[in-house]
């Protein structure tokens, strides 16, 4: 039993992190109707450059504070993925108002690696390490009621309680705010939004910000478990059948589905792994999307697909 | 929203202009709106060319012609979708030579489109409420928090909107995802949506395209009422002359994009050019 209870929250904290992947392409998708394809370029973008800036700024500043240092790394970081979604909407979406989603599409494939070689011309191509201070060592609950109890690691218990805090404060933010009503907006209908005063290219640069630090929140707790190096983009390849299970428009779908995504793969990989050779949990992910996408193509949450014939 | 803050806002309610709004009182007043000498190209397609005419507040003025005439582009232009080639836009005396989508809207000119532009996602009410969106005024956080000024003008915003639902008729299907409901009732969505920007003028775009005769006198009724009891001027375009005849004060036609008449129903119904452009004549 203490086992199962392991692997569960093992599952659901590593799922918490496939969901703030996940997260940067709803937001994307829900706001300009554009699949991101470059969001796991800004995870490694964000992670290159907060990794990069707390080694740096002690150097330029002479800080001896390794908090402020993550601090201020943490800030500068940001704003340089404000920059990035500012040149992007301002060089590329621009000029794409009212085309199909294919060219939005392949543009944001140009931008993967545009980000991709940008990054890492300026900020080196070797593995960096984020020490953002988390606990390594593993906590011990419930050891009343099993013997030995269960083990829970710290630094992904709070990568976790991060994550949920960022998405309680984005739904919020979606549901009720002004700007979050304006961004679904523009997701449904470009010139609409235009009719009722909502600037597009104010509203772009506010999405790609946002989706910019949830990349950069992402790209940092995955940064500081693994170390930051190229093979974060592959996260984001982690994040598709997240949002094909919760659904393409839904905030809390991309949250349930990267739990279910977590869970799914630890369980299936430790009690049906060894009945057929294991590996389960390289491809557990790609299957459950696959059978989604047989039997329910909008997800679990996403917006029901309407087209009248 | 329960009843109780229902009855508490009821004050609140009474600026809102819906409520101030006199009961047919139909008065035209002074130019609003005046279009001088717009010609708008695209390559070497002219799709209009030296048009000219102007809208009076409170009235109901229309735009026909064939297909093709270039109505919707006329609109377009006056919306600040396209900006014309050659000439300008005057709205409440200040002269533009371009405009872009937002300052119309800031300046109080709402529209609704030919081919349904709703945001098909959102719920009927969502849909309204974002017509309200360059009124909400309150602070980004407090919004999202819902607390204190920032929900007492939400609130505000909602009895605006549920005004309009009543007026529309459509309070059954305010939940509902507009993609959802058929075509007739998204074409009063969308005319919801821009009565909630409480426009000054408003550009209705073959507002009555594919519907059949019960759905069209519904739509000529809200024209009518919007018209009466919001005060609004509106612009319209439509195919149907029936309509057009029975409720414009004044009516512009267009021919492959060239002014050919312009003036009272009967003045237009009489106009050799008007007549030929329809029929086409002996020659």
């Amino acid at each position: 039993m203490a086992f199962f209870l392991e692997t569960l929250l093992g599952g659901l904290m590593t799922g918490m992190l496939y969901s703030l992947v996940a997260l940067g392409f709803v937001l994307i998708f829900k706001a300009s109707g554009v699949f991101n394809f470059a969001q796991g370029a800004m995870v490694l973008f964000a992670a290159l450059a907060m990794a990069r800036f707390s080694e740096w700024i002690p150097g330029w500043l002479g800080l001896d504070s390794k908090v402020l240092a993550n601090v201020l790394a943490f800030i500068v970081a940001g704003a340089l993925m404000f920059v990035v979604a500012w040149l992007i909407e301002f060089l590329v979406l621009r000029h794409l108002v009212n085309q199909e989603g294919a060219t939005l599409l392949m543009a944001t494939l140009g931008i993967t690696y545009f980000l991709e070689g940008v990054g890492q011309s300026l900020f080196g191509s070797d593995i960096y390490k984020i020490d953002i201070g988390m606990p390594k060592d593993p906590m011990f609950l419930l050891e009343g009621m099993f013997q030995g109890g269960v083990l829970v690691n710290q630094e992904d218990l709070i990568a976790a309680l991060i994550a949920a805090g960022l998405v309680a404060g984005l739904s919020l933010f979606f549901q009720k705010t002004k700007t979050g009503r304006a961004l679904r907006a523009v997701a449904d209908d470009h010139q609409a939004a235009q009719s009722i005063g909502i600037p597009l290219s104010r509203i772009w640069v506010i999405v790609w910000t946002v989706a910019g630090v949830v990349a950069l929140v992402a790209g940092m707790i995955w940064g500081s478990k693994l170390g930051v190096q190229f093979s974060l983009t592959t996260v984001a390849l982690r994040a598709l059948p997240v949002v094909i299970l919760g659904g393409l428009t839904s905030v809390p779908g991309a949250i349930i589905g990267g739990l279910i995504i977590g869970v799914g793969e630890k369980l299936s990989e430790v009690y049906l792994g060894p009945f057929v050779g294991g590996g389960i949990e390289i491809w557990f992910a790609y299957v459950l999307a696959l059978v989604f996408l047989l039997f329910r193509p909008q997800g679990l949450f996403g917006e029901k697909i309407i087209d009248r014939v | 929203m329960n009843a109780a803050t229902t009855t508490e806002n009821a004050a609140a309610m009474a600026d809102s202009a819906l409520a101030e709004a006199p009961l047919s009182t139909k008065s035209i007043g002074e130019v609003i709106l005046d279009v001088q000498n717009i010609s708008l190209r695209f390559g070497g397609v002219k799709a209009l060319t030296d048009i000219s005419f102007d809208v009076r507040e409170h009235e109901i003025r229309s735009i026909i012609g064939p297909n093709g005439a270039g109505k919707s582009s006329m609109l377009n232009c006056i919306n600040g979708v396209y900006t014309p080639s050659e000439g300008s836009i005057t709205f409440r005396g200040k002269t533009f030579s371009h405009m872009n989508s937002r300052q119309v809207a800031e300046m109080g000119v709402a529209r609704t489109f030919q081919n349904l532009a709703l945001f098909k996602g959102m719920s009927v009410l969502d849909n309204i409420m974002s017509g309200r969106n360059l009124k909400i005024k309150s602070n980004l956080f407090l919004q999202a928090l819902r607390w204190g000024p920032a929900e007492r003008e939400e609130i505000r915003h909602r009895e605006f909107v549920e005004r309009i639902i009543d007026f529309l008729e459509i309070q059954a299907h305010r939940k509902t995802p507009v993609g959802q409901l058929p075509y007739g009732l998204q074409k009063r969505v969308d005319l919801g949506r821009a009565l909630a920007m409480e426009p000054q003028v408003l550009l209705l775009d073959e507002p009555m395209a594919g519907m059949n005769v019960e759905e069209k006198q519904d739509m000529s009724r809200f024209i009518l009422d919007v018209n009466d009891e919001f005060g609004a001027t509106i612009v319209l375009i439509e195919h149907d002359m029936g309509v057009v005849m029975d409720i414009s004060d004044r009516v512009v036609v267009l021919d492959y994009g060239r002014k050919i008449g312009d003036g009272t129903p009967d003045e237009v119904r009489n106009n050799e050019d008007v007549i030929s452009a329809y029929l086409g004549t002996s020659h």
